[in-house]
């Protein structure tokens, strides 16, 4: 059993005793201690259950590629699901629950699965995709859905805050190891500015675990001496608790750095996401362990060697007290010395290479530890922890020979180094026989912006396994890296590490070599994902040679894990399986991050409001407390009517509309595009811009018109107007001044540079308030201060000049085809102008009116709408609008293209107005007209569409417009328009303008 | 994410204050293009493997056009230049044709 030791753990602090819970239990453990080695030492081997067979899993690992011990973390708003035991550390509090186990992790009923295991093989979704197609849906779904998966989603809205931090660096070090900080001192007594991250909380890795010397000097000594040297450098800056989590194109990197996660209630961001611009970037980030493929390999209780010696060294936790050690390589027996050091049993070591000579092994055998060579474990005993091993010969098939007690399986399957920040940006790797590992290749470096490779790798992540050598190739990468963003590294003693000599590696990919087919079904490469020898070589058997479609057929190193411990033993398998070299078969793409990051990191402080911040007109607060009901335009709010008491939607948009149309509407219209364009060339460059000629408008003139694309399709509307001789001010709709500035831009900047044209995006300076109805100018007339008479401003001109005291420039156009004024005040003006039109229009009934209402009252009218009439396949042909197109211009954007043919052609759809034959009825928006025939394929034949269909309390009746096939011959013609409840709507096709035609409304 | 260094304000910007709108350099086909013309101008475009000459605008910053020359496979960028030329300046052709000998230069 696992438990805690009397004496021990460099890293726990023994006076500070800290409570935590996991599955409603109690129990204790130490400041300094993760989750996982409190768990150990409370001899809680069992923290989960598998994905698919709902196995039970133990502690595999001590860092992040731990498989197995995800938890959920927390409770209520502070719950987050699949955080790994090893990664968390422990505080007083801590509450923590096991995954995928119902009823309980002890008993569960999921097993199930486990005991149908047969008939879940590789592609088991795949196939049964294929046939029966119902039985997915019906059967195997919903059973697989409520069986397999690992934690639940929270319920609750994250309460945390996160943030972003954003850094400048010549040169950012990932990983704070030895390695990371040898290099860090080289680059640091450089002058370059430097910025090192380390994920865990402590600095230098894994040396102290090892007993390594460096200089003499036990290594921590070496490290806090480093520590030392680089905080006293004004150019350097540590970061630990920060994980180095992706890099990006031309020196971009992100770092995840925990900030309160091991201090909850402590004030402040949770974690801050760094995003990083570095001129180089070197990854020292070391190796992991990776596990042997032996039968029953993950029962709880079955370890990685390293991590075993990790939990003995830091946190004085013993992962069980009779070991029995699997390997294929020398440096698994510093594991075994351990534990008979620490006062615990080694049953037997066995190491599958015949010949074992190695300093480390004859230091074992020297402490009486029993050693086998050639020697394999057959199959691990026990049902939810180990009791034993039985053990074979390697090179057989796994004929049990004897049997031995034990309670803890460590094994290595050699180290590989990690790769994966090197090949985030297309670094590419070599495979090293010798030592049984994928390297990276420096020939072929990640290119940066310059052509040159922007990321180095030092030490053991550059495949450097012996201490010394790796110390050698992190100094020497630093003081590359130092030269390579300009620097010159000083000249200082290389340090030294001492540490034992070790033996060759030898390839051991199955254990034994040339195990059973039931026991390769018993042998895990996957542990998150459940899977085994048996569902990669069936992959193979199936024809599956590409190691990408292998991952995806078996989701072999598809967990959340992405296959840290598993990609290289299940390549190797395939490559086996293929009769293939390993490198031929090569690896899956690495992609960032490096390990799961929260979706709050990556939110940052883009939540809630500040997700995407709306924009407001100067009338907005009025809007919201005058009963304003907001719907989205663009990134404005703009009321879609005025509630007043009980009313209803309809209701209010009805009332509105009859007041307007009676007596005296308001609206805020500042939302509206206004985009200055001034200049000699500009009339010339409105000509290209307009599909109307607008270099003849007259000072003081408006003018509607049209945009198109090149395409020729619709792309904008508008109310031009010529300020002076050199200056137009052009309306856009609300959703699109943005966009049609930019496009002005767009040509004047790379088409017509030599035309001498500005644009000024002018929307916000301005608050725009229409007043509209018969009483309109009877209330200006009230407020005072300038001529709005007939004969002084008459229907489409503006003038300028002051209205009830505040500077104004009324334009006498209408989109309601009532008398109307749209009055430009200053915008920081806007409020003050409508409170007092609200006020002085009392006496003539003036009421606020919204959107939807200046939408009826404009389909009334006839006017289109863009994005309701058109969609951006709409060209002005197709709503009636040739008299918007100069005949006069010898071009403008999209002229050419509406004289292509199927841009003539007389069947294209047409504006027109629809009155349905029961006037009470509305057709449904976007509705489609159909003739009564059947496609080929089988659906109605489509003659038309609706745009716009309201109901008009005006005429009291439903309107439409809609676009038919050869509309406007068809008046008077009845045509069907089905809804989606079967039923058939008729409507008459009309003229789409359906009040006041010859407008005396507007013009008086 | 790519950076860029805007030849209109000197700025080296991130890919998220730029903009990028495909192919540089397409002249502009008026009302006399024929269809063959017309269809080239609005939907033609090169897809190379390895130099390309675009168009970015620098968006969140100074909101101006400007040309880049980059490589799509490695995300060299060769160089920035003004967006008001018709071809790529002859140094920059230069300095890639030296960088890549094999590349069979700019084409229109």
């Amino acid at each position: 059993m696992s438990t805690r030791l009397s004496k021990g753990g460099r890293l726990i602090n023994r006076s500070k005793p800290v409570e935590f819970s996991f599955d409603g239990k109690r129990l204790n453990g130490y400041e300094g201690d993760t989750l996982a080695s409190a768990l150990l030492a409370n001899n809680q081997t069992l923290v989960g259950r598998s994905f698919k067979y709902h196995r039970p899993r133990g502690i595999v690992a001590s860092g992040p590629e731990e498989p197995n011990a995800l938890v959920g973390l927390g409770k209520g708003d502070k719950f987050e699901p699949n955080q790994r035991a090893t990664t968390t550390e422990l505080f007083d509090g801590l509450h923590s629950n096991s995954q995928n186990a119902w009823p309980s992790l002890e008993f569960d009923i999921g097993g199930v699965n486990r005991i149908m295991s047969r008939v879940f093989p590789a592609g088991f979704y795949y196939k049964t995709f294929i046939f029966p197609r119902f039985a997915w849906k019906h059967i195997f779904e919903p059973i697989i859905r409520k069986a397999a998966g690992l934690g639940a989603a929270p319920t609750e809205k994250d309460a945390d805050k996160y943030e972003y931090f954003y850094a400048h660096v010549d040169v950012l070090i990932i990983g704070g190891g030895t390695s990371g900080l040898a290099a860090a001192l080289e680059v640091g007594r450089s002058g370059a500015k430097v910025l090192v991250l380390e994920q865990k909380n402590t600095w230098g890795g894994r040396a102290p675990v090892d007993g390594v010397f460096i200089d003499n000097q036990i290594s921590e000594e070496w490290i806090d001496d480093a520590i030392t040297e680089l905080q006293s450098m004004p150019n350097v800056t540590l970061k630990n608790r920060t994980m180095g989590a992706g890099v990006y194109d031309h020196g971009w990197a992100t770092g995840y750095e925990s900030i309160t996660d091991h201090m909850p209630g402590k004030k402040g961001p949770r974690q801050r996401l760094w995003r990083i611009r570095a001129k180089r970037i070197l990854t020292t980030t070391g190796a992991i362990e990776r596990p042997l493929s032996f039968a029953g390999n993950d029962l709880p209780g079955v370890m990685l060697a390293g991590s075993v010696r990790d939990y003995l060294v830091d946190f004085g936790t013993s992962c069980g007290d009779i070991m029995v050690l699997a390997t294929n390589n020398d440096d698994a027996y510093r594991t075994a010395i351990k534990q008979s050091e620490v006062g615990l049993k080694v049953a037997a070591i066995l190491d599958a290479r015949t010949s074992v000579t190695g300093e480390l092994p004859n230091k074992a055998r020297e402490m009486g530890i029993r050693v086998e060579t050639g020697m394999a474990i057959s199959k691990v005993k026990g049902s939810k922890s180990v009791s034993g091993v039985s053990i074979c010969l390697q090179a057989g098939e796994g004929v049990p020979l004897e049997e031995i007690k034990c309670d803890v399986v460590a094994m290595s399957g050699g180290w590989s180094p990690i790769v994966h920040l090197w090949s985030h940006c297309g670094g590419k790797l070599n495979w090293d026989a010798e030592n049984a590992m994928f390297r990276p290749d420096p020939e072929r470096p990640p290119l940066g912006d310059d052509g040159s490779g922007f990321v180095a790798v030092g030490g053991t992540a550059n495949g450097y396994m012996i201490a010394n050598e790796a110390m050698q190739d992190a100094i020497s990468q630093g003081k590359l890296v130092a030269k390579q963003v300009g620097y010159k590294p000083v000249n200082s003693k290389s340090s030294i590490v001492n540490v034992e000599n070790e033996s060759p590696i030898e390839q051991i990919w199955q254990m034994p070599q040339g195990m059973s087919v039931k026991l390769q079904a018993k042998t895990f490469l996957d542990y998150q994902n459940d899977v085994k020898v048996s569902d990669v070589r069936l992959a193979a058997r199936e024809g599956y040679e590409s190691v990408e479609h292998t991952k995806r057929y078996t989701t072999l190193g598809m967990a959340t894990d992405q296959g840290k411990l598993s990609n290289i033993n299940g390549l190797a398998i395939l490559a086996d399986s293929l009769k293939a070299e390993i490198p031929n078969v090569g690896t899956t793409t690495f992609r960032p991050p490096y390990h799961p990051i929260s979706m709050g990191s990556i939110a940052g402080d883009a939540r809630g409001e500040l997700f995407k911040p709306i924009r407001k007109s100067p009338i907005h607060n009025w809007i919201e407390e005058n009963g304003g009901f907001f719907e989205p335009v663009a990134d404005w709010r703009r009321p879609y009517c005025y509630q007043k008491n009980n009313e209803t939607v309809k209701d209010s948009v009805q009332r509105e509309i009859l007041n307007t149309r009676s007596n005296v509407g308001l609206l805020d219209a500042s939302t509206l595009g206004k985009i200055i364009v001034k200049g000699s060339d500009a009339g010339k460059f409105l000509d290209m811009i307009y599909t109307n000629l607008m270099s003849n408008l007259k000072v003081g003139h408006c003018r509607y018109g049209l945009m198109c694309t090149e395409n020729g399709f619709l792309s904008d509307d508008g109310v031009v107007a010529r300020l002076d001789e050199n200056t137009f001010l052009c309306h856009t709709t609300s959703g699109g001044s943005d966009r049609i500035h930019a496009w002005m831009e767009e040509w004047l900047q790379t088409e017509w540079w030599d035309w001498k044209v500005y644009t000024a995006n002018v929307t916000e300076q301005y608050a725009q308030i229409a007043v509209v109805g018969p009483n309109a100018r009877k209330l200006l007339e009230k407020l005072g201060g300038m001529d709005v008479s007939k004969e002084a401003l008459p229907f489409m001109r503006f003038s300028e000049g002051t209205i009830g005291g505040i500077r104004a420039r009324p334009f006498r156009i209408s989109f309601s085809g009532e008398l109307s004024y749209e009055i430009a005040v200053p915008a920081s003006d806007g409020q003050a102008f409508w409170d007092m039109c609200i006020e002085a229009g009392k006496e003539f009934g003036i009421q606020p009116y919204g959107t939807e209402c200046l939408h009826v009252m404009r389909a009334e009218k006839g006017f289109i709408m863009i994005g309701d009439e058109t969609d951006g396949t709409v060209i002005p042909q197709d709503l009636n609008m040739e008299w918007a197109l100069s005949k006069k211009k010898e071009d403008f954007l999209g002229k050419r293209a509406h004289l292509r043919s199927h841009m003539s052609d007389p069947s294209r759809w047409k504006l027109v107005g629809l009155k349905t034959v029961d006037p009470n009825v509305v057709i449904p928006d976007g509705a489609y007209a159909t003739d009564g025939t059947i496609r080929e394929n089988g659906v109605k034949n489509m003659i038309g569409r609706v745009t716009s269909t309201y109901f008009s309390p005006t005429l009291n009746r439903s309107i439409a417009m809609g676009l038919v096939k050869f509309g406007p011959n068809r008046m008077g013609e009845i045509i069907d328009f089905p809804t989606l409840e079967g039923k058939i709507i008729k409507a008459e096709i009309c003229n789409q303008v359906f009040l006041d035609p010859e407008g005396e409304r507007q013009n008086v | 994410m790519l950076h860029l260094t805007c030849p209109n304000c000197g700025i080296t910007a991130d890919e998220t204050d730029l903009h990028c709108d495909g192919q540089a350099h397409i002249a502009r086909s008026g009302i006399d293009a024929n269809d063959d013309e017309l269809e080239n101008y609005l939907f033609m475009r090169h897809n190379p493997k390895g130099v390309h000459f675009e168009r970015w605008r620098h968006v969140y910053g100074c909101g101006k056009w400007f040309n880049a020359a980059r490589c799509t496979t490695t995300l060299e960028v060769f160089g920035t230049y003004s967006a008001q030329t018709t071809t790529p300046p002859k140094s920059l052709l230069n300095k890639i044709k030296k960088k890549r000998p094999e590349w069979e230069g700019f084409i229109k």
